[in-house]
């Protein structure tokens, strides 16, 4: 039976970093002050490295810019793009905490139906520490907020649920529409409101948007990595669903769980859609065959770790995703330098082994 | 996307009626049901006559029907109790059919306007349904919606939706033991989506708020799992929640999609949770078995009817559950019958009911 918890949540203080990759400036923050001050930032300064951006007064922060990337990783700073929100990932590499949450710069505080302010990152908290349930679809959506439960024929035996590693929040106002999409609706706003938190199922995928999402560094850091975007790249835009569509196929390997739906933020900013065309159009074509080995892959029992998980699809990549493109064997190429690099600046303790039914060992 | 026409003769309402008194509930739905066909059928163990208010367009059917039609004479002891509407189905010539409970009346949306059940039904199974792929957005030919940014465009055209499934206000379907538990638990959430279970994904389809295509899947709609101290009350019933996986299997084996979300309906109070408690957990213990063999089960690439499908999967039950319970094997043999019963009923057209 699901237990709500009525207590309020635990605001996490020192165990989560809001991780943030600016080029513009970081103004949005002071509209997210009373929700953010609390909290340790890690900016992720893309582009100019001779640019000083300004961290709003009151927030206690770490920069890196650049410079600093190629300087604490050195050969390894390949992995990291530039000139691309992907280099937000080195974020969570250098973060020492338990949970990340990250957010664009053009993402502000959106309000819910009755007009409150919505307090996205405590909504991602609440559904980072409530199980998930990716075994069975729950018709009235997550059981365990306030006010629902698992429905008549929920099998009882699946009521624990497992550990949720990701929770993806959505945008009103300008929604993350392709290029494409852009193109033909300019002037569609998401301005529906849904009031739900749901498990997206195992062996499902989805796209997974990085402008409002928060995660469980300990149970799946290692995936998230951004992939190889922006300059000297032939494809942008694809960072976030790349390593979505990783990390969904070792969360469902590994027996954790990935959540979406609610918190709303603001998105105040649509991107010029001739300009994400460009970007976006060799993977508009490749994802035609991405999406099926995604679908098909599958992790042996060996891989009981996320790095062994991450390593061993990078050899998938590379051996069946080799043949689309070689941009995918330097991605695959990258992901296991994402991988030795995440284990230099995270030496063991931070990869807990996991079996695959999601106990910690 | 394109706003939906609703062809009222394409469909069916059908109701199954367990309360003999339907003033109240024909009232509170007439403005949503006006313009259509209801089949009503009633309960054969209800004894008391209908009382029915005027003004709409329907047949009724009572036992006297239901023991005409149907072969062999056993299985129509199990169209009794909520199972009654599945007579509905079968003597059904729509394309559509929406069916609720009859303790269920009109919900309010969170703009206090009345939900036309019917309407949101029939445009979830008039516009395609997305099981291959999740989109973050839910369901994208809403209006002001659409697929999101990384959405292969080649599953964009989706596929036909073949079962809608309602939610309910109030009352939520929740199982005697939560219920017991949570005894001032209402559902006050209106949640503003329908989105497909994506393929391959289990779920409990509660048949209190359903809409079908009766031409796509109509045969896999069946009364088989009949617990043996069944009731008047849903805490009592698993019987859809069978049918229900059942259909899943089918749709996702035909390539067809479900929905699950919108429309909303208010669901009255009725029944002590903790009564039901009193009668026998069956219910909640077969689940366990049932729900591994349903996400387990295969049917051959011979299998391109729902008919097919159901013969296959009656015939999977017979082999895995059976041994395990009696009334697997009761469920697997009823289902063989309907599928047969189906067959005769579909090839005298009209069928034979007054």
């Amino acid at each position: 039976m699901a237990q709500p918890s009525v207590s309020p949540t635990p605001i996490l203080k020192d165990e989560l970093d809001i991780v943030i990759p600016t080029i513009r400036n970081l103004d949005f923050l002071e509209m997210w002050r009373p929700f953010f001050q609390q909290y340790h930032l890690i900016i992720v300064q893309d582009g100019d490295p001779t640019k000083v951006i300004k961290v709003p007064e009151g927030y206690d922060y770490e920069l890196y810019n650049r410079n600093d990337i190629n300087k604490i990783l050195g050969p390894k700073a390949s992995c990291i793009s530039f000139k691309d929100s992907a280099c937000r990932c080195f974020g969570y590499m250098v973060s020492k905490k338990k949970y990340i949450f990250t957010i664009d710069d053009d993402c502000f505080v959106a309000k819910d139906p009755s007009g409150k302010d919505i307090n996205a990152l405590e909504q991602h908290i609440k559904n980072l520490l409530t199980p998930s349930t990716p075994f069975f679809y729950n018709t009235l959506y997550d059981p365990y907020r306030e006010g629902a439960d698992f429905v008549r024929g929920y099998p009882f035996s699946l009521r624990e649920g497992v550990p949720t590693a990701v929770s993806h929040g959505l945008w009103l106002n300008i929604p993350d529409y392709d290029a494409p999409t852009q193109l033909v609706k300019p002037l569609e706003r998401n301005a529906r409101y849904v009031d739900a938190v749901l498990t997206i199922p195992k062996g499902t995928l989805f796209p997974m948007c990085g402008m409002n999402l928060a995660f469980n560094r300990e149970l799946i850091g290692p995936a998230m990595y951004f992939g190889l975007m922006g300059d000297g790249q032939p494809i942008g835009r694809y960072d976030d669903m790349w390593a979505g569509w990783c990390t969904k196929v070792i969360c469902d390997h590994l027996g954790l769980g990935v959540k979406t739906g609610l918190p709303y933020i603001w998105h105040s900013k649509a991107s010029n859609p001739f300009v994400n065309l460009k970007k976006e159009y060799k993977g508009i074509y490749w994802q035609e065959e991405l999406i099926p080995f995604f679908q098909a892959a599958t992790l042996s029992k060996e891989c009981t770790t996320v790095q062994k998980c991450y390593i061993e699809l990078s050899k998938q990549v590379k051996a069946k995703l080799g043949k689309v493109d070689e941009y995918f064997i330097k991605l695959a190429d990258a992901m296991v330098t994402w991988i030795e690099a995440w284990d230099e600046l995270n030496p063991s303790g931070d990869s807990a082994e996991l079996l695959p039914n999601g106990s910690k060992k | 996307m394109a706003q939906v026409s609703i062809k009222d003769n394409e469909v069916d309402v059908v109701i199954g009626v367990l309360h003999a008194d339907m003033t109240s509930f024909m009232e509170e739905w007439r403005p949503v049901f006006s313009r259509f066909h209801l089949i009503i059928i009633k309960d054969p163990d209800l004894k008391d006559e209908l009382r029915i208010p005027e003004g709409f367009n329907l047949h009724v059917y009572t036992k006297s029907d239901i023991e005409r039609v149907v072969r062999p004479s056993s299985a129509s002891l199990l169209l009794s109790g909520y199972s009654c509407r599945y007579f509905g189905y079968l003597v059904s010539q729509k394309k559509y059919i929406i069916s609720i409970d009859d303790d269920c009346i009109p919900a309010r949306d969170s703009d206090g306007n009345l939900v036309d059940v019917v309407t949101q039904h029939v445009t979830n199974l008039t516009t395609p349904a997305t099981p291959f792929f999740f989109n973050t957005l839910y369901d994208p030919y809403r209006k002001g919606a659409d697929f999101v940014r990384g959405y292969p465009f080649s599953l964009r055209s989706g596929v036909t939706c073949a079962l809608s499934c309602g939610l309910w206000l109030n009352l939520a379907d929740y199982d005697a033991p939560t219920q017991a538990l949570k005894p001032g638990q209402r559902n006050s959430r209106y949640v503003d989506a329908v989105l497909t279970v994506p393929a391959k994904v289990m779920m409990p389809v509660s048949g209190i708020n359903i809409g079908f295509d009766r031409e796509m899947v109509g045969p896999a709609l069946l009364p088989a799992l009949r617990l043996a101290r069944e009731g008047n009350l849903r805490w009592e019933t698993v019987e859809d929640i069978w049918c229900g996986m059942c259909l899943k299997v089918v749709c996702d084996h035909l390539r067809l999609g479900v929905k699950s979300g919108l429309p909303y309906v208010w669901r009255k109070e009725r029944g002590d949770a903790i009564e039901s408690l009193q009668k026998e957990w069956e219910g909640v213990k077969l689940m366990e078995e049932v729900v591994p063999f349903f996400q387990s089960v295969r049917l051959s690439r011979a299998a391109v009817t729902a008919e097919d499908c159901v013969v296959e999967i009656a015939e999977a039950v017979k082999q895995r559950l059976g041994p395990l319970d009696p009334v697997f094997a009761r469920a697997a043999q009823a289902m063989v019958d309907w599928v047969k019963l189906w067959k005769v009923v579909r090839t005298q057209s009209p069928p034979s009911v007054a």
